[in-house]
């Protein structure tokens, strides 16, 4: 039994806990809606190049000229797996989630005999992979300065990508990561950027002319492509953090709320069972005379 | 203005301009062309330069380099890498734009040498065009 100092300090240190919970929730409330509102405004410009390429894609793919990042290298024996996880904790299941799903993909592609490179964006991710997969790691992305997730990271990432991509270290790339959906929903998703692959067939609605040529224009464009498909993905992964973040605070505070009110039970218990015992050692002693 | 038609301006990070434009001039790569309602649907690249839309409130303009227009003959979206309204467009952001041309072009392989000198000269050009 503790004693009812012991009780009182421990009431007082989860207190302070909900206060930390309490605040790191509405901190990580006010960031989700910043951003949501990135990953809306960036939205038009994915999808509009997405539509963009698709139709290039289509007109362009069949033929031997294709560029590499379309065509890919005819061959998937070396696989990047680049996994894109938060800088910090304290978000739920929101980075394991991710490196679940990437670990699961990088058993997959073993026991299939390719082999696997990893490159991981994000503290996290890194943290957790290196003991299973430390010897598959090519790099890593540190995002831990970024105040505000701007195209220029993505940027960054990209031209990495795409150098190693030259240097004929990978044939395909896939990026890890958590689509937003709502605050209590996040979905890993593994989405294959290099060589390009478009949802569904692009129909040839309008015919275009090209300056300076198809070619020239879906040459130019594929590298772009990769660069938004990653700077969509952090977008979303910064939203979906920030979602798992709150949720998670959430759930921190009213459990420790929960805490708090079953240790004041306690304590009052113990402390009314002190005052009564005194009581009757009083009265017993008075008696006794 | 009679005839009008659906002008984007679209960058990775935000959507910049979205209005009903009579006629936009746009940088080409293959030269500035303006597209005016009906136009015959055409893709082009972009090269740094300044992109004019004449809208509802008089002509804006836009300092744009990187991605690419979409003309169709209802509209013109634009996908710009790097957009900046034009009285937003300050030495140092062309300076900065140059500085990064420069030394992609220092860098670059010998088939991409020229295209590289290219996109010096056009930041050049452009830094002439704008007052700053």
């Amino acid at each position: 039994m503790p004693s009812l100092k012991d009780l009182k300090n421990r009431i007082g240190s989860v207190k302070s806990t909900r206060k930390i919970t309490k605040a790191m929730q509405m901190v990580a409330a006010a960031k989700l809606r910043r951003a949501q509102d990135a990953a809306e405004a960036a939205r038009p410009y994915a999808e509009r190049m997405e539509a963009v390429m698709a139709g290039l894609a289509a007109s362009v793919g069949g033929s031997d000229s294709a560029p590499r990042l379309l065509a890919g290298t005819g061959s998937d024996q070396v696989q990047l797996l680049v996994v894109m996880t938060a800088e910090r904790g304290l978000c739920g299941g929101f980075n394991s989630t991710i490196v679940r799903l990437a670990r699961a993909k990088a058993h997959e592609l073993i026991a299939r005999g390719k082999t696997v490179k990893i490159l991981t964006v994000g503290k996290k991710g890194r943290e957790q992979l290196r003991r299973d997969f430390g010897h598959l790691m090519i790099g890593h992305v540190d995002l831990s300065d970024v105040k505000r997730m701007g195209y220029s990271n993505a940027q960054g990432i990209a031209k990495d990508i795409l150098a190693r991509f030259d240097a004929g270290e990978f044939d395909v790339a896939t990026i890890f990561f958590n689509r937003f959906q709502s605050v209590i929903s996040q979905v890993p998703t593994a989405q294959q950027i290099i060589p390009a692959v478009f949802e569904g067939e692009a129909g040839a609605s309008t015919l275009y002319d090209y300056e300076p040529s198809e070619e020239g224009i879906l040459a130019d464009l594929l590298p772009r492509g990769v660069a938004t498909q990653i700077f969509t993905a952090l977008l979303e992964n910064a939203a979906s953090e920030q979602g798992a973040r709150m949720s998670a605070m959430d759930n921190a505070t009213r459990n420790a709320g929960e805490m708090i009110d079953r240790l004041t039970i306690v304590y009052n218990r113990s402390r009314q069972a002190a005052i009564t015992k005194e009581l009757i050692e009083i009265i017993s002693g008075a008696e006794a005379l | 203005m009679a005839n009008t038609m659906q002008f984007d301006l679209v960058t990775p990070e935000r959507k910049l301009a979205s209005f009903a434009a009579g006629e936009v001039q746009i940088p080409g790569a293959d030269g500035d062309l303006t597209a005016m309602e009906g136009h015959a649907p055409l893709i082009t690249s972009l090269r740094p330069g300044v992109l004019r839309a004449t809208g509802p409130d008089g002509l804006k303009s836009f300092v744009v380099s990187g991605g690419f227009a979409e003309v169709t003959a209802t509209g013109v979206s634009v996908l710009a890498e790097r957009a900046v309204p034009i009285e937003e467009a300050t030495g140092t952001i062309i300076d900065q734009m140059l500085d990064e041309a420069r030394s992609l072009a220092a860098a670059a392989l010998p088939e991409d040498r020229d295209a590289a000198l290219k996109l010096v000269h056009d930041i050049e050009m452009l830094r002439g065009t704008v007052a700053i």
